[in-house]
């Protein structure tokens, strides 16, 4: 029985091959669209991830308890060797290192400015972060450095200093005591975040231990993970392994702790972006609406013929929503397929706005953006258009109980 | 008489009028209320870049952009400003400032701070911070030792009133000069990052510590009109010596504004076709279906002697009236809706730490741009009118025969 309802159904759907056509065009832009825009987003925040956690940030941290608030050198974490054995251990953790840094008064010969100064370990610091391949001029850091130093491009344009130059620190180490030294630049680098660029200078953790009286203690060490995924598993490992250890003033922040403007400017994103898909769909469905009603009120006459045969409303009801169903299903096949090829071009290509370039420049982002696909972006916009397709094509379907036969096959 | 038939036409089925209605005024709303959401955006952006010492237009000694050093000062002022006084159009508010980058220290904290140096009374009528002290006050004249700092300042520093901060810069003969502050008030700004960058201290103050004589790192000026801007800056380009003074404009100061403003058009033009598109799905298929169940009158209607050209009208002018109610109706939800909006604002305090990412008012006030409106309509009702054109020609081209034999 199923199968010449079926047929039935297929047969009348192209009973005006026209009038089918623009619907399922209908449904099919909106499909093409909403892959592109789903799969936009989230390409454009995995590299705003990405460029946050690669030049500096990294997955986790483990940080004193306070630290990230304050800042105050004093927050330290001791015996980071220790912790270093538990990393070790966690399969998923791919690379860590320990980093130290304060706040200090660098002068060049002519200039004067206030900069983070930040201890790294330079073997490590390189499988963590972008440092070493950021480098424009001058070389990295070697294991065995002492008072050597990387500038950013745009501090040292301010100090007015090159490759050789000196570099006079003044701050405060751990106990209160002046920290004074100078150091040489060895190498000049250019993340593309220019508050990163502007601001720090780094020189080896032994060196920084030595000048700021900070003993064997680091502030942050900085983890990255195989991938964004698996984060909360680390995290959760973490955190048992360091209670174990009897570690209570350490805290483990991943990325979302560690840049919590970042997740909320996601967030804000996803939120907006869906109210206009979601507004978007409704025109699409209003738009479709009116084939849908057609389809039924010009064939009262045919549904009367068939109800007085004894065919069952529930039936009809059916038939019809086969009809629609298979519209939108074409429409959502055509789209998706159109929508996926479309994005896969721009996810090879990379799209690039004009004059979206101080925007991105802020998120720290690249000129062109590359939407990326994924199973979500493919399924989530096409799945809404299905179900408010069904709902909307609902309405002139149940309308078909409240026939009559006499009256139908009677009416023009 | 084409008016009265159409007027009539789109009601004989008026649910299926309704229906493609419904489509439009969502569609001319979503529009309107995307446009007014941007706009709103942009423009407190710019208002508070404007407040936050940018002002509308600023003068500086040439290379103080690149680097912005005491050494770049304007060491005489007082010719340039009497000059001012004469160029700007009444009602202008100016003030002179030293801004240089300096350290701030107390026992347990160091960090980078911008140091501005302002004459308390003039400042008040240029930028934000003449009402933005919340406890403490305002500087006044006399004030050797006051400055006013951020709350989020305050809060790092673990610091409050009348405790004492020491700020250290470079003076002008290259040596560090250092002194210690006490602090008179505690200022409240739209991001946090301006509470944390600027520290407000008598001019006068910052020109002995940083030996600067009576120079000054720059002037801000505020407008009666932001549109007097770009004639205000032309003339003061052609009046003033361009080697000794680098004037320049808000929108060339306020790099996240001007790209805002770059692809705020470009973006909502590509809204606004994409809901075109969607609703033009809808006003092609309900505009063909009118008119295929009408083929015997357009049949009936040629075989009288109606040209085909007149049957075009005919149904181009019964999609202007259900384009145009559309629109005007859509305009109307959609600017009450925005004012209903504007009312209270909408509230991103929950994403405080994203908005200030984004470097986005925490309340946007989304606001009716005349412009934006214009575009709506005028993309929905031209677009519309072009594409029933199928329709219109499909209508224009039945012979009487074939539509008489239509059933």
């Amino acid at each position: 029985m199923i199968s010449i309802d079926v047929k039935m159904a297929w047969r009348n759907v192209w009973r005006n091959p026209r009038r089918t056509i623009l619907t399922i065009c209908a449904i099919a832009f909106a499909c093409i669209l909403l892959v592109f825009m789903v799969s936009w987003q989230l390409g454009s925040y995995e590299t705003m991830i990405n460029a946050a956690v690669d030049i500096h940030m990294g997955h986790l941290q483990i940080q004193a308890k306070g630290y990230q608030q304050k800042h105050d050198i004093n927050l330290a974490v001791s015996d980071p060797r220790s912790l270093g054995r538990i990393l070790d251990k966690i399969p998923e953790v791919s690379a860590y290192t320990y980093r130290a840094d304060a706040f200090t008064l660098a002068s060049s010969r002519d200039r004067t400015y206030g900069v983070l100064v930040i201890g790294i370990d330079p073997e490590k610091e390189a499988q963590v972060s972008t440092l070493k391949r950021s480098l424009r001029e001058g070389r990295y850091l070697s294991e065995g450095d002492t008072d050597q130093a990387l500038v950013g491009k745009l501090l040292a344009r301010n100090l007015r200093v090159r490759v050789g130059d000196e570099l006079v620190l003044l701050g405060q180490g751990r106990d209160g005591s002046v920290a004074a030294t100078v150091v040489r630049v060895k190498g000049i680098y250019s993340s593309g975040q220019d508050d990163f660029d502007r601001s720090s200078i780094q020189i080896p953790l032994g060196y920084f231990q030595d000048t700021y009286a900070m003993g064997d203690a680091v502030h942050e060490v900085v983890i990255r993970s195989d991938t964004l995924k698996d984060v909360p598993i680390v995290k959760t490992v973490l955190q048992h392994d360091i209670k174990k250890e009897g570690r209570r003033n350490l805290d483990v922040l991943d990325w979302t702790e560690l840049m919590p403007g970042l997740i909320e400017v996601i967030q804000i994103d996803v939120t907006s972006g869906f109210i206009f898909y979601f507004v978007l769909i409704i025109v699409v469905a209003f738009s479709i609406l009116n084939t849908f009603l057609m389809a039924i009120l010009e064939r009262k006459k045919e549904f009367g013929v068939f109800m007085a045969m004894g065919t069952t409303p529930t039936r009809l009801v059916k038939l019809l929503l086969m009809e629609s169903t298979a519209m939108t299903l074409i429409g959502i096949v055509v789209g998706t397929c159109a929508g996926i090829l479309l994005t896969w071009y721009f996810q090879v290509h990379g799209i690039f706005i004009s004059g979206a370039e101080d925007i991105l420049r802020q998120y720290g982002m690249p000129e062109r953006i590359h939407p990326r696909l994924s199973i979500i972006s493919i399924i989530l916009g096409p799945s809404l258009v299905l179900v408010i397709t069904f709902l909307t094509a609902l309405y002139p379907a149940l309308r078909v109980r409240r026939l009559r036969p006499v009256e139908a096959i009677s009416s023009t | 008489m084409y008016l009265r038939m159409g007027w009539r036409n789109i009601w004989r089925n008026p649910r299926r009028t309704m229906v493609i209605l419904t489509a439009i005024i969502i569609g001319v709303w979503s529009m309107i209320a995307l446009g007014a959401l941007m706009k709103g955006i942009s423009n407190q952006m710019i208002l508070n870049g404007i407040a936050t010492l940018t002002g509308h237009i600023q003068i500086h000694a040439p290379g103080y952009s690149d680097d912005p050093v005491v050494e770049n000062s304007i060491m005489a002022p007082e010719e340039l400003e009497a000059k001012l006084a004469k160029l700007l159009p009444p009602g202008s508010h100016v003030s002179a400032r030293i801004r240089v980058s300096a350290t701030a220290n107390n026992a347990r904290h160091a960090d980078g701070v911008t140091i501005v140096g302002v004459d308390p009374g003039a400042e008040a009528k240029v930028s934000f911070i003449g009402h933005a002290v919340k406890i403490g006050r305002y500087l006044n004249s006399n004030d050797p030792n006051g400055i006013v700092i951020g709350k989020a300042l305050a809060e790092k520093f673990e610091t409050g009133l009348g405790k004492k901060l020491v700020l250290m810069s470079q003076d002008r003969s290259k040596n560090i000069a250092s002194r210690a502050f006490v602090i008179v008030g505690i200022y409240r700004a739209e991001l946090e990052a301006t509470e944390k960058q600027y520290i407000f201290m008598n001019k006068d103050v910052a020109q002995q510590m940083l030996g600067l004589g009576k120079g000054i790192s720059e002037i801000s000026i505020l407008l009666p009109e932001n549109d007097l801007t770009t004639p205000v800056t032309d003339r003061l380009r052609a009046a003033l010596p361009i080697q000794k003074f680098d004037i320049r404009p808000w929108l060339e100061l306020l790099p996240m504004a001007r790209g805002y403003l770059k692809i705020y058009d470009t973006f909502i033009l590509i809204w606004y076709l994409v809901v075109f598109t969607a609703m033009a799905f809808g006003i092609i298929n309900t505009t063909l279906m009118a008119v295929y169940e009408r083929m015997r009158e357009f049949g009936l209607m040629k075989a009288l002697g109606m040209k085909p050209a007149w049957i075009i009208e005919e149904v181009v002018v019964e999609s202007l009236f259900i384009l145009l109610l559309g629109v005007a109706v859509g305009d109307a939800i959609s600017i009450a809706t925005v004012y209903a909006l504007s009312l209270h604002g909408i509230d991103l305090s929950a994403f405080a730490a994203g908005s200030e990412f984004a470097g986005v008012a925490r309340v946007i006030y989304p606001l009716v741009d005349a412009r934006n409106v214009i575009s709506a309509n005028a993309v929905v009702f031209v677009l519309g009118i072009l594409i029933s054109l199928y329709p219109a020609a499909k209508a224009a081209r039945f012979t009487p025969r074939e539509a008489l034999l239509h059933n």
